[in-house]
């Protein structure tokens, strides 16, 4: 039986956190993930778990201490948001690269300047090359599900790959909402142990981690990496099946809402998507064949799932809560164009930029979007490609 | 049992050959003998820093290592280093290794990996208290990428970021004094050595350091005969001049107390150390001399002060 509580995103990761009992963690505080590894400190405290909780002086070390768990053999979890994700930047391709699955709990939050610290997604979507797999929630219900889901999928044989649980600084991570939990003994049984054949700390079989990689070998490597987050697609459609069967929630690459006939449609990331919803479907009782996508998994990127569901929309908006200063749109749009682009009957793509450093979004901005893609079929003019929401004239 | 070099040398080689050190590089003499001050029965896990010895020791598919060994980055030995402490104390804790079994955890790190970009994690993991031993092998700048200044730097090095010049006589500042820093973190043993006689000093230092549990330090000045600029076989008597000129003094601090392993019979003046090497070699050239007796005045003064200490 699923337990019914109330609980914000972080008391939601702690929770699964308790659940899972991770080796080691490392923790360094960073607003608004810091109330993860201090509700699990409290675990520690009271016995709860098992967890060596170690406390370093930055988050550079404590993503480097995981990785150092990891090779030695345990699973090792950290959390963090913004600059300190950003302060872990070099380790998390070392992370990737070295093929260790450490879980990571990234609370969304704007980079600075200026300093800010509510949500966008700025420090994730910065790190999207990184080699980590990215999930993304709508609500607290999703980062907990998907937080479970977390170790099975980067601990796979044929993916061991590092894994961000995304969810929305303050929105999600601090916003208090019902949510069914799962029982301790099944979310153990479901996750199941951490078993590397080989680390460090094995006594019948040293093992050597991190070479130097000259050019006759790290392209192979590279190659490996590449093809592990390939491999990740089936891994998370698998874990997501088993997780329907075990506790009856149905996730999937992305939530394609309302898509079966849509016309217009938006391609979205979190809780922006509730809000855009309510907009859908107020354009569907007005007849308007209004559709969305949510994101859930950035990385791997599921192009061609993308390209399957896009490919009978006439105009497509590309909601995206990062400033990629690519002068040509976000990351969001970036990969969604590159999905679309060989489809036979593409539709035409533009990209909003919105919602940055917390800025509010609402149903009647996400109507505005709507409104444009109507004028775009109408017309068959795409106008000004890349544009910016929300924000003040002067 | 005393300590004697040639049963030390008879126990199987835990760093090998075949590594691309250069010829004449002291980083290879410490991790052999870093690795030969461990009990043979035990176990160990390498911590590196990127650097010479990283690159030359574990380049892929080959390793000098026998025993297990990480590289992550530059700056994070430590923070690695305590990861896998406490994977260790968790395995223990579990009973997934046995309470007879022991694992030595150790980080080592050229002086740029040390002093300056590795120092934040090396000052937390002391601050921590974990139980591992860090060895910083001070070649006194940052010789992979080709002989920069580091904190190490002694002062009138002609690095390649300090050149000296028609203005300049090599670095301007003295170098940091790392191991009184790592004895102010309170750390229970820290010591000073280098590679000289028959490696005596060195394999106490080494085996106390890492059978004294909790964080401890063993800094080794370690010549490289490219950054220092001398012959390759010289590296012996390089050290030797280094602790008879008390530049770089021989010395542990056991739970504070300070206690001088090596008194030179005759101390002598820092310009036989110095003339010896290439980097120094602007500070003999005529009206120059005063940054001998600059540099003569410096180790003088640091050297009272270390005997003031010592008991």
């Amino acid at each position: 039986m699923s337990i019914r509580e109330r609980l914000s995103g972080n008391e939601a990761v702690a929770t699964a956190m308790r659940q899972i009992n991770p080796d080691v963690f490392a923790m360094f505080p960073i607003t608004p993930s810091t109330e993860i590894p201090q509700y699990f400190a409290q675990y520690v405290a009271d016995g709860k778990v098992d967890t060596e909780f170690i406390c370093v002086e930055s988050e550079h070390s404590s993503l480097s201490a995981c990785l150092g768990a990891e090779a030695a053999g345990c699973r090792a979890v950290t959390a963090t948001s913004s600059a300190g994700l950003s302060y872990m930047n070099e380790v998390l391709y070392v992370a990737a690269s070295s093929r260790l699955p450490v879980v990571l709990a990234v609370a969304c939050r704007a980079l600075t300047g200026p300093i800010n610290i509510n949500h966008d997604y700025s420090d994730s979507m910065a790190e999207r090359d990184s080699g980590f797999i990215q999930i993304y929630a709508e609500n607290n219900q999703e980062v907990y599900d998907n937080y479970l889901m977390a170790h099975r999928i980067a601990e796979h044989e044929s993916v061991r790959l590092p894994l961000m649980v995304c969810e929305d600084g303050f929105i999600t991570s601090h916003a208090i909402e019902n949510i069914e939990l799962e029982e301790d003994d099944k979310v153990k049984a479901f996750v199941g142990e951490y078993n590397p054949e080989n680390y460090l700390l094995k006594k019948e079989n040293p093992l050597a981690v991190g070479p130097y990689g000259i050019s006759p070998y790290y392209m192979e490597a590279r190659v490996a990496q590449a093809q592990a987050m390939k491999n990740a697609k089936k891994v998370i459609l698998d874990v997501a099946d088993d997780f329907y069967n075990t506790f009856g929630r149905r996730y999937s690459f992305f939530e394609a809402y309302k898509m079966e006939d849509a016309e217009i449609a938006m391609v979205i990331m979190g809780s922006s998507a509730g809000t855009a919803k309510v907009a859908v479907d107020k354009l569907r009782e007005a007849g308007v064949k209004a559709g969305l996508v949510k994101i859930r998994v950035f990385r791997p990127f599921p192009s061609e799932e993308l390209c399957e569901v896009l490919s009978n929309c006439k105009a497509v908006a590309c909601m995206d809560k990062s400033e990629g200063f690519s002068a040509a749109g976000g990351p969001l749009f970036a990969e969604t164009a590159g999905a679309v682009i060989n489809a036979a009957n593409r539709p035409k793509l533009i990209d909003i930029i919105y919602g940055l450093g917390g800025r509010d979004f609402t149903v009647y901005a996400a109507n505005s979007v709507f409104e444009r893609l109507q004028e775009i079929v109408k017309t068959g003019d795409v106008g000004e490609v890349y544009t910016h929401l929300g924000q003040r004239e002067r | 049992m005393a300590y004697n070099l040639k049963k030390e040398m008879e126990k199987e080689e835990r760093f090998h050959p075949g590594h691309r050190l250069c010829a004449g590089c002291g980083a290879g003499i410490v991790c052999r003998a870093m690795t030969r001050a461990l009990n043979p029965e035990d176990r160990a896990v390498i911590c590196n820093a990127t650097g010479c010895l990283e690159v030359s020791s574990f380049q892929y598919p080959y390793t000098a290592w026998e025993d297990s060994y990480i590289h992550t980055a530059f700056e994070n030995a430590s923070a690695t280093a305590s990861g896998v402490e406490a994977a260790y104390r968790f395995k223990k804790k579990k009973g997934l290794i046995k309470e007879d079994e022991h694992v030595k955890i150790l980080a080592i790190g050229g002086d740029g990996g040390t002093y300056d970009i590795g120092f934040q994690s090396l000052s937390g993991a002391f601050e921590r208290g974990h139980d591992y031993t860090y060895f910083c092998y001070d070649n006194n700048a940052y010789m992979n990428t080709g002989t920069q200044r580091s904190s190490a730097t002694p002062r009138f090095t002609s690095a390649t970021t300090t050149p000296a010049g028609i203005e300049s006589v090599g670095k301007k500042q003295n170098q940091k004094n790392l191991t009184e820093i790592m004895v102010a973190h309170g750390s229970p043993y820290v010591a000073q050595t280098t590679m000289f006689l028959n490696m005596k000093d060195f394999h106490e230092k080494a085996h106390k350091a890492i059978y004294t549990e909790g964080p401890t330090f063993v800094n080794v000045l370690t010549p490289c005969p490219r950054g220092w600029q001398y012959p390759a076989q010289d590296l012996q008597k390089i050290c030797k001049l280094a602790i008879d000129t008390c530049v770089w003094p021989i010395y542990e601090v056991v739970e504070g107390e300070y206690h001088l392993t090596y008194e030179p019979k005759k101390k002598l003046p820092v310009e036989e150390f110095m003339k010896t090497q290439g980097r120094f070699a602007h500070c003999f050239k005529s009206g120059n001399e005063w940054t001998i007796e600059a540099a003569q005045e410096y180790v003088d003064k640091k050297w009272e002060e270390l005997l003031a200490k010592c008991i």
